[in-house]
């Protein structure tokens, strides 16, 4: 174990701490919404008041800001530290990467003893999140090409309504309502194994992602 | 008021006839007929200004000749334009035209009807209107649907891709509809797929609102040509909205007031069918606005769900129909999508939680910690 030569270094920078927040409270919202609007009960007594509209509402405005700042964050891993980098997400393209992949899943199946120490992302903690930006880009496209439905000469409509090539109407709302279950399922995972790591790594995965630092040993 | 010439001639397209005195031999006062040119102009979405010129465009007009194909259909469009048990005005415009063949309502029959056909699309090339009812079979040479000894396909070739414009009624027409749902076991298409070169606007619906065929109709005796269509060749004043939009039931939407079983008290009380599966938000039709015979009612305004007819394919795109959502492929019958992603949740949670215990108990793990890296 490495008792000395620790020292407290600054990896996760403010928009990849920021757009990680914003994300998480965008997702619930959007999760709860969504989930009213998609099997929604009779939640008012007169046709004046307004459930469905204010839900709608508030999932579009959580849209907006879940949109953005995903889009930020791509926009950081092109600008940010070598932690925030794109290459973080896939460390398959090198032999290195792919080494270390075996080794962390050899860890978490309980097939080696060896803590994987990282000090960006884990290598499958990386290639995960490479999934769910793919799944985040699903929800968005989905999520306005449904938007855009309700004004069939609009902008909006023109950018995604290629997308109705892909799927057909039905089939965009399923794969928007699965994406949610995945993304759900996607968070247990993430937040389990954030604390294994933090045990186990003793690095302080799990306060980095709100203060920035962690645990590193100098390079000998 | 225009020109007109009082004897009427049987033949030519050119031929001007005399409507005023044609409407009154219907016992159609003048009154209602710019009642009637007002209505159309409305659903055209044409302004107030507009309804002199479109009465007058009317009583000056030529009398164009229109032919009435019918390939795979169940004859709901002709019956949806001749349904009413009075003569309504929009019937007189349609007599305005010259309807020289119409399978189910022509007299002659046989070789007869065959030649009048022959005959338009060799005389009037380029200036007769052909109206298409029905998909056309493609699959094995066309064999599954014949009128007169001659495939669908062909008849279409022919009198579609010689006609001015052709005018696709009903869903079966427009997008293939019922005859091309899964499996589409003759090959169905609708008319532009069928006949790519023909200059074709679509009316699907199931059946269509004879009240658009006659505003498209109005619209091509006024301007001269064919109104502007959307990305699946649907006029837009009559597609251009969704049904959610204008449905006389979204207050109630809004609300969040929802129908949670057929015949319940909300059901009833005329609130939303969302929940009972509804594709108003899906759907583009005029119907909540439109509405069907002579303006009566439409299926939502009847308590029964949006099905999504005016739509490509909507029998397969649009199921369940008294569902939200599509069953998950390849899960059971019974599997929402819902119920799968709870599965997915609970089961994440049960490994991982079954993980933690084992990684509680695991020693002598060894860890470094993670080492600076200085490299790239
Ligand atoms: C992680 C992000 C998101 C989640 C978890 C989520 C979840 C959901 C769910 C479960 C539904 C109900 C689907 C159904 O059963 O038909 C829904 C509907 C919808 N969502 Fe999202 N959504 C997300 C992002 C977005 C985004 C980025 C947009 C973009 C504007 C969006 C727009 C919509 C729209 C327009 C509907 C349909 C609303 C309606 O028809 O009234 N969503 N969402
Ligand atoms: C909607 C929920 C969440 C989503 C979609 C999500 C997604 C992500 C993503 C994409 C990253 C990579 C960050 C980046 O490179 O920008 C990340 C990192 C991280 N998240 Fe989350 N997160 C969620 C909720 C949470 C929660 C609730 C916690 C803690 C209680 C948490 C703890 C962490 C930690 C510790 C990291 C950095 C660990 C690492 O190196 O991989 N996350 N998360
Ligand atoms: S009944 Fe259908 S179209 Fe009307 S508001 Fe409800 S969901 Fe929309």
């Amino acid at each position: 174990m490495a008792e000395g030569g620790l020292y407290k270094k600054y990896v996760w920078e403010i928009p990849v701490r920021v757009t990680h927040w914003v994300n998480f409270l965008a997702i619930a919202v959007l999760s709860v919404t969504g989930g009213y609007i998609g099997a929604p009960e009779t939640l008012a007594d007169s046709p004046s008041q307004y459930v469905m509209g204010w839900v709608r509402f508030v999932h579009f405005v959580a849209a907006y800001a879940f949109t953005i700042s995903v889009t930020s964050r791509i926009y950081w891993a092109f600008m940010g530290n070598r932690y925030a980098s794109w290459r973080e997400y896939v460390p398959f393209v090198t032999r290195e990467g792919r080494q270390r992949m075996l080794d962390t899943l050899k860890y978490y199946l309980f097939m080696s003893k060896r803590v994987p120490n990282a000090v960006g992302h884990n290598t499958l903690a990386g290639t995960t999140y490479l999934v769910v930006f793919m799944l985040y880009f699903v929800m968005i496209l989905t999520g306005f090409a449904l938007y855009g439905q309700r004004a069939p000469q609009s902008v909006m409509h023109k950018l995604t309504g290629w997308l109705f090539v892909l799927f057909s109407p039905q089939g965009m709302r399923l794969t928007h309502h699965l994406g949610m279950w995945l993304l759900i399922g996607f968070v247990i995972h993430h937040v389990y194994s954030s604390w294994l790591m933090d045990v186990k790594e003793r690095g302080g995965v799990m306060s980095s992602i709100f203060s920035g630092y962690k645990a590193v040993r100098m390079k000998d | 008021m225009g020109k007109r010439s009082d004897e009427e001639t049987a033949d030519g397209a050119e031929q001007l006839l005399d409507l005023p005195r044609l409407l009154a031999e219907r016992g159609v006062s003048r009154r209602d007929f710019m009642k009637f040119c007002t209505a159309v102009s409305a659903a055209l979405a044409l302004p107030a200004t507009f309804v002199p010129r479109v009465a007058q465009a009317l009583d000056d007009i030529k009398r164009p000749t229109l032919v009435w194909l019918e390939f795979q259909d169940c004859a709901a469009d002709t019956e949806a334009l001749l349904r009413a048990a009075n003569p309504t005005v929009a019937e007189i415009v349609l007599d305005i035209l010259s309807v020289d063949y119409h399978e189910t309502i022509m007299a002659a029959a046989g070789h007869q009807a065959e030649e009048a056909l022959a005959k338009v699309v060799k005389e009037q090339k380029g200036k007769y209107i052909a109206v298409v009812e029905g998909s056309i079979p493609l699959r094995d040479g066309g064999v599954y649907c014949c009128v007169a000894g001659r495939t669908a396909l062909d008849t279409a070739r022919q009198v579609c891709g010689n006609a001015m414009a052709t005018v696709a009624v009903g869903t079966c027409a427009s997008f293939g509809g019922l005859p091309a749902a899964a499996p589409n076991p003759t090959g169905a298409v609708g008319i532009k797929e069928a006949v790519p070169g023909a200059t074709v606007i679509n009316l699907p619906g199931c059946p269509l609102n004879a009240d658009n065929l006659t505003a498209t109709i109005v619209h091509f005796l006024v301007f001269g040509k064919l109104p502007a269509v959307d990305s699946h060749g649907r006029p837009l004043f009559a597609y251009g909205k969704r049904i959610h939009d204008n449905c006389e039931r979204r207050p109630h939407f809004d609300a969040g007031q929802y129908v949670e079983q057929w015949g319940d008290e909300a059901h009833r009380k005329g609130h939303c069918l969302y929940h009972m599966g509804c594709k108003g938000p899906e759907t583009y039709h005029n119907c909540p606005t439109q509405r069907y015979n002579e303006k009566t009612s439409w299926p939502v305004g009847a308590g029964h769900g949006c099905v999504g007819c005016s739509e490509p394919q909507f029998w397969d795109a649009m199921a369940p129909f008294y569902r939200r959502l599509p069953q998950v492929p390849g899960f059971g019958i019974e599997s929402t999508a819902d119920k799968i992603g709870l599965g997915l949740a609970v089961t994440t949670a049960v490994a991982f939680g079954v993980h933690g215990i084992a990684s509680a108990f695991r020693h002598g793990d060894k860890s470094e910690g993670a080492q600076e890296d200085t490299d790239r």
